[in-house]
């Protein structure tokens, strides 16, 4: 097994303060090995973007810690992170806010690579755009003449700017079409075989994440429920919730389909009560 | 907790109260040397001068002499006029109901006009629309001084239907009140509706295009109980706000109204006071704008939270 | 088994064709006539200010008491003399000059600390914000005017100090503004996107937020510089302003003054002064236009019946039959784009609903599906035309007449929409609303209502029905709102059910409880429904027949055994493709 780039200890994450306070991020921990993809995948409410987020710099860690080849990174100055830059880099989830849409393509691309001081950055922009499948002269046009597809594709190519070691993907074929969806997990693939960046692949979708994962993490509120080889998380889970999820997600295949629904309600009668009882709301967090 | 959050309220208000006050107050009473050769006369000598500014207490320092003050706000005196030795609140007490009565028909009649002329241009649209989106930007754009002397023209003097100046008091006479305060009103309230009447415009827009308003009409709910049960009621929130922030306007305006008028309204007594120097009287003016606003807008704050069950959490 | 994407596929897909490039601000502004006209008149008083040398006839404290009330195009004075023989142009002209600079003090001012102080609180929040917002409120909570009076008894008769404080007092408007776009701006994934990538706070705040926050700036100054000059014309009209330099202000006082004896002279400085600040206003508002808006406007009933009536109907060859609970025939929707043309959106599109059927209505995104939807219930956005086609229910044709849709929507045709939260209206309990709804669609009795309501919900698997009737929708989690929303789709006993996609904003396992739910409410009730969605393993769960879209056009439709089975478009091919690409395959264990 490759040297574990990224490991994440006992992170705690809580925001507010006082009575108000609420931990989304309850001792976490899990490594990143260099060229692989680890996922995390949880419903609403299990953290997993908030983790992604505090990896980033960009949700503060109330405790634990957060390593990048033993060197920690989190809660450190802000300049201390800026170095860092180049070795984490992040895809988001939504193609429309993620550009700003008075630069163009060019501008959006070059600006990693100004900021991390490397002179003549423009030359690089092509080769950007071609290793994402996007024609050269995208560089003069703005974001809002492309589709959300090839917007993605543009945060994938600013993502790769800076040739960094890992790639923190939050949710990033969520918001896509399922036809767009497999054209950019199939350019994520091509990419790691390429390039052997490792990607933390964060999604609420079991289906998406074991057709793109070496290993899974399933999260629970806060707490990892379940971490091993894709293979067995998804067709042999130990853990009950990982179980429900994994029969929850609809095939498209109607006889299938039926077969599930038969073994998931048997399973869940036999379980007991299905539901949560009726909460006061939660906290949007993720 | 409701009562927690108007307490909250409460304490934000006086805290604004008192740092209004405190500023106000610095400004005004800062220059004491310039205070007293006002109330003596510009050729006064310097010493006499700075008797004078003893005289008067202005030699203390601001804070001392703003604590004095405050005293006096919470025991009921006001301190005296430099120039006619006339206790601050006698003054005002025969003035202040003149304004009241001013802004008060303005906002109620503000109040009315402006829901129902926002709210028709925001569901019928079209040309009713248009017509009242031109209206509302000339008439909030002209200054009320200006209308108020246009009225003055077009009503007082070219066709004299109302008096161009004089004010009678409510008590003493109803109709003669409205006769003299008629055209005053209208001044102030022309201004008032365009500019309200565009917010609330706004505001019901905005809830019609909001996904609820849509399940609610797929639901089956007819137009009519649709807007005014649900559109309203989400729109007035804002239609508060804006009213509060129009009674503020409308203090301002009176100051020109009154004087253009010549009614004997608080307006009228700060101008002349601050011209003269009396610094006292235009303190305890300031007092009682700041009062007025600060109690509109805690009404407006408690109808808020009634109306909208999300606010009163916070 | 899987087809995945060829690398080729990926680089033939090419953007869309360039818009065209816009012109520079200016000259969209001088193309539209208003713009054209505020800009002339204000470049007018600009120049009466400048010239005011040339332009005066005479100095303009010159008194004449020859021309003592001289009225207009006397000779000498254009526009008449004041109650000192004091030419009326000439000192409007020089006026315009203290005028000009004490707008632009307001601007200043009020610039420097409204958009610094509205940048730092909503970049930095915390207190920062806290501070700015409380010193804003306390600004707002005094009228102007009462504080410039109060000012004048320490500073006299000075209108530059009398503005600059006025400048502080309007700060607040820009505080607010440019904390909220701030604000906004700071919770887009781009500034995120910045600081992952390296960028200093200095270098987001000038890249990225600045510009979003020029465009309001610019907007507001033009009404700021108007409060301007309507307060210094106040100020001055009430004596607080420098009795010997002529400003229009003091030639307003004057003339009102002198009313009586010469009432047309309040014309010249009120027309001044008005039009000044109405061109600016009116230039705002262009302003706001050209910037914020996307230049699309909604058509007039007028030009909508137009294209109602020109577009080719296709002929109906009879009433469909009435083994169909709804049966939708050549379907055309639009909407109106910038430039005034209109685009098609769904093209002519039949389907039919059988009693107890539930058809799926499958499609990516810009397919039509939701349009479908939405005109089955008449609940297409304003600016939506229905450019042909009918709707047959029982026998009529929705589409033909408003009043019967009015009166199918809700008590024939249910609705279940995507997002639960936005769709419960925040100002009721959830029993109120309900009990409404469903008493605007049945006769009956309040308590009647109520029961009925309270049973529904319990079947619709919410405990507690009773505790969750009293309380607001911001009290409630995502999946019950949406149990909620299904309760009252329900409730008066539609035949059919239209649901927008009822499943993609919960989470899975949530997903297929509700699912479970909408399965067993049809086959208890013989309820239709026609479920869109993008998802075919929803498809494959629930329905009995689907219907695939693309691009506004139903592409294949099949009971669902033979969709899956042996698609015959390619498209479809394609979407099961990618669809099972991502599943999780049961392994021959």
């Amino acid at each position: 097994m490759s040297e574990a780039i990224l490991s994440v200890k006992d992170l705690v994450v809580t925001f507010g303060a006082g009575r108000t306070a609420k931990t989304v991020i309850d001792h976490v921990s899990f490594e990143l090995h260099a060229g692989e993809t680890l996922s995390l995948v949880g419903e609403s409410g299990s953290g997993k973007t908030t983790i992604g987020r505090a990896i980033l710099g960009l949700a503060p860690v109330s405790g634990g810690e957060v390593r990048f080849r033993d060197k920690t990174i989190s809660n450190t100055s802000r300049r201390e992170r800026r170095k860092t830059a180049h070795d984490i880099q992040v895809v988001f989830q939504d193609p429309y806010s993620s550009l700003n849409p008075s630069m163009t393509v060019e501008d959006i691309l070059v600006e990693p690579l100004k900021v991390a001081g490397i002179a003549d950055g423009r030359s690089r922009v092509r080769k950007l755009l071609d290793s994402v499948g996007l024609p050269a002269d995208s560089g003069s046009r703005f974001p809002k003449e492309f589709s959300g597809g090839q917007r993605q594709r543009i945060a994938i190519a600013r993502a790769l700017a800076l040739e960094p070691a890992v790639i923190i993907c939050d949710e990033p074929t969520s918001a896509l079409d399922v036809t767009t969806q497999a054209k950019v997990l199939e350019l994520l693939r091509e990419l790691q075989e390429r390039t052997g960046v490792a990607y933390l692949f964060i999604s609420h979708d079991l289906g998406v994440v074991n057709s793109i994962s070496d290993r899974i993490a399933v999260l629970y509120q806060g707490h990892i429920v379940e971490l091993g080889e894709a293979a067995q998380v998804t067709h042999h889970p130990a853990h009950d919730y990982t179980r429900r999820l994994q029969m929850s997600a609809p095939v498209a295949d109607p006889a299938a389909q039926r077969e599930r629904r038969e073994q998931r309600l048997a399973l869940f009668a036999a379980a007991g009560a299905v539901e949560p009882a009726p909460a006061i709301a939660q906290q949007p967090t993720v | 907790m409701l009562t927690m959050s108007i307490l909250k309220k409460l304490a934000r208000a006086i805290a604004v109260f008192l740092v209004v006050t405190f500023v106000t107050f610095c400004m005004m009473f800062g220059n004491g040397a310039g205070i007293a050769r006002g109330v003596l006369g510009l050729d006064a000598q310097p010493s006499d001068v700075q008797k004078e500014v003893v005289k008067l207490g202005l030699d203390q320092p601001l804070l001392v002499q703003y604590g004095k003050w405050l005293l006096g706000v919470v025991t009921g005196n006001l301190g005296q006029s430099y120039f006619t030795g006339q206790s601050v609140n006698e003054a005002l007490a025969s003035r202040v109901p003149v304004t009241l009565s001013l802004v008060i028909a303005t906002l109620i009649l503000t109040l009315v006009l402006s829901v129902a002329i926002g709210v028709t241009a925001a569901i019928f649209g079209g040309w009713i629309d248009r017509v009242v989106q031109f209206f509302t930007v000339l008439g909030a754009a002209v200054p009320a001084f200006i209308i108020a002397v246009g009225l003055v023209f077009a009503f007082a003097i070219a066709l004299p239907l109302f008096p161009a100046t004089g004010y009678v008091a409510l008590s003493d006479d109803p109709t003669a009140w409205l006769h003299s305060i008629a055209l005053p009103v209208i001044a102030l309230l022309i201004g008032s509706v365009a500019s309200a009447a565009a917010q609330i415009r706004g505001a019901v827009l905005d809830v019609q295009g909001r996904d609820f308003v849509r399940t609610l009409r797929a639901r089956g709910i007819p137009e009519g109980p649709l807007l005014f049960r649900h559109v309203l009621r989400s729109a007035s929130g804002p239609g508060l706000t804006v009213l509060s922030l129009q009674t503020i306007a409308l203090l301002g305006g009176a100051v020109f109204v009154e004087q253009i008028f010549a009614l004997p309204g608080i307006g009228q007594l700060a101008n002349t006071s601050a011209q003269q120097g009396d610094v006292p009287i235009v303190m305890g003016i300031v007092l009682v704008t700041i009062v007025f606003v600060l109690v509109v807008n805690l009404l407006g704050d408690l109808a808020n939270a009634a109306l909208n069950p999300k606010a009163r959490t916070r | 088994m899987t087809n995945r994407p060829t690398t080729e596929f990926m680089l033939s897909v090419t953007p869309q064709p360039t818009p065209r490039r816009r012109r520079p601000l200016i000259v969209r502004l001088l193309m539209k006539p208003e713009g054209a006209i505020t800009i002339a008149f204000l470049l007018f008083v600009v120049v009466l200010a400048v010239f005011a040398w040339v332009i005066a006839p005479v100095p303009p404290n010159l008194t004449d008491l020859n021309t003592v009330n001289a009225p207009p195009f006397s000779p000498g004075h254009p526009l008449g003399a004041d109650q000192s023989g004091r030419d009326i142009l000439s000192r409007l002209a020089w006026g315009s000059q203290p005028t000009i600079i004490g707008a632009l003090i307001v601007l200043v001012v009020s610039v420097l600390v409204g958009v610094t102080s509205g940048l730092l609180a909503g970049f930095f929040r915390g207190k920062a914000e806290g501070v700015g917002t409380f010193v804003s409120d306390v600004i707002m909570s005094l009228p102007g005017i009462v504080l410039l009076i109060a000012l004048y008894t320490l500073t006299g008769p000075n209108i530059p100090a009398a503005m600059a404080v006025f400048g502080i007092l309007v700060a607040p408007t820009y505080f607010r503004l440019v904390r909220s776009v701030v604000v906004n701006v700071r919770n887009e994934l781009y500034v995120d996107a910045a600081r992952v990538v390296g960028l200093s706070n200095t270098r987001i705040i000038g890249r990225h937020v600045l510009w979003a926050v020029r465009g309001p700036v610019i907007i507001q100054s033009a009404f700021i510089i108007a409060a301007g000059i309507g307060i210094q014309a106040g100020v001055d009209f009430l004596g607080l302003g420098d009795p010997k330099q002529p400003s229009w202000g003091t030639v307003m006082q004057d003339a009102f003054n002198n009313i009586y004896n010469n009432p047309v002279g309040v014309w010249w400085p009120a027309l001044l002064i008005s039009l000044t600040i109405l061109s600016l206003v009116l230039l705002g508002n262009i302003l706001r236009d050209e910037l914020q808006s996307t230049g699309v406007r909604p058509l007039s009933n007028r030009s909508k019946r137009t294209l109602t009536r020109d577009s080719t109907a296709r002929p109906v060859k009879a009433v469909p039959g009435g083994e169909n609970v709804i049966a939708i025939r050549g379907l055309k929707v639009a909407y109106p784009q910038a430039g005034g043309t209109i685009t098609e959106v769904v093209h002519g599109v039949d389907l039919d609903v059988k009693p107890g059927e539930i058809h799926g209505l499958v499609g990516e995104s810009g397919s039509g599906k939701s349009q479908i939807a939405f005109s089955t219930l008449g609940i297409l956005p304003k600016e939506a035309i229905t450019l042909s086609g009918s709707i047959w229910m029982d026998g009529d044709d929705l589409l033909a007449d408003g009043k019967r849709l009015a009166s199918a929507r809700g008590s024939k045709i249910g609705y279940v929409p995507q997002e639960p939260m936005s769709n419960l209206d925040p100002s009721f309990t959830i029993g109120a609303q309900l009990t409404y709804g469903l008493r605007a669609v049945r006769s009956m009795s309040k308590k009647e209502a109520r029961a009925e309501l309270l049973a529904l919900l319990t079947r619709v698997g919410i405990r507690n029905a009773e505790q969750v009737f009293r309380m607001y929708p911001h009290e409630i989690s995502g999946g019950m709102a949406q149990r909620v929303l299904i309760c009252g789709a329900i409730a008066s006993g539609p035949k059919l059910i239209v649901a927008d996609e009822p499943t993609t904003a919960l989470d899975v396992t949530v997903q297929a409880e509700v699912l479970e739910l909408l399965r067993e409410l049809s086959r208890e009730r013989g309820l239709a429904m026609i479920l869109v969605t993008h998802n075919l393993g929803v498809v494959a769960d629930i329905c009995d027949v689907v219907s695939v879209m693309r691009d506004g056009r139903i592409v294949e439709e099949a009971d669902v055994e033979s969709l899956f089975a042996s698609p015959k478009q390619a498209y479809t091919q394609e979407l099961l493709a990618s669809s099972r690409s991502v599943e999780i395959i049961e392994e021959a264990s």
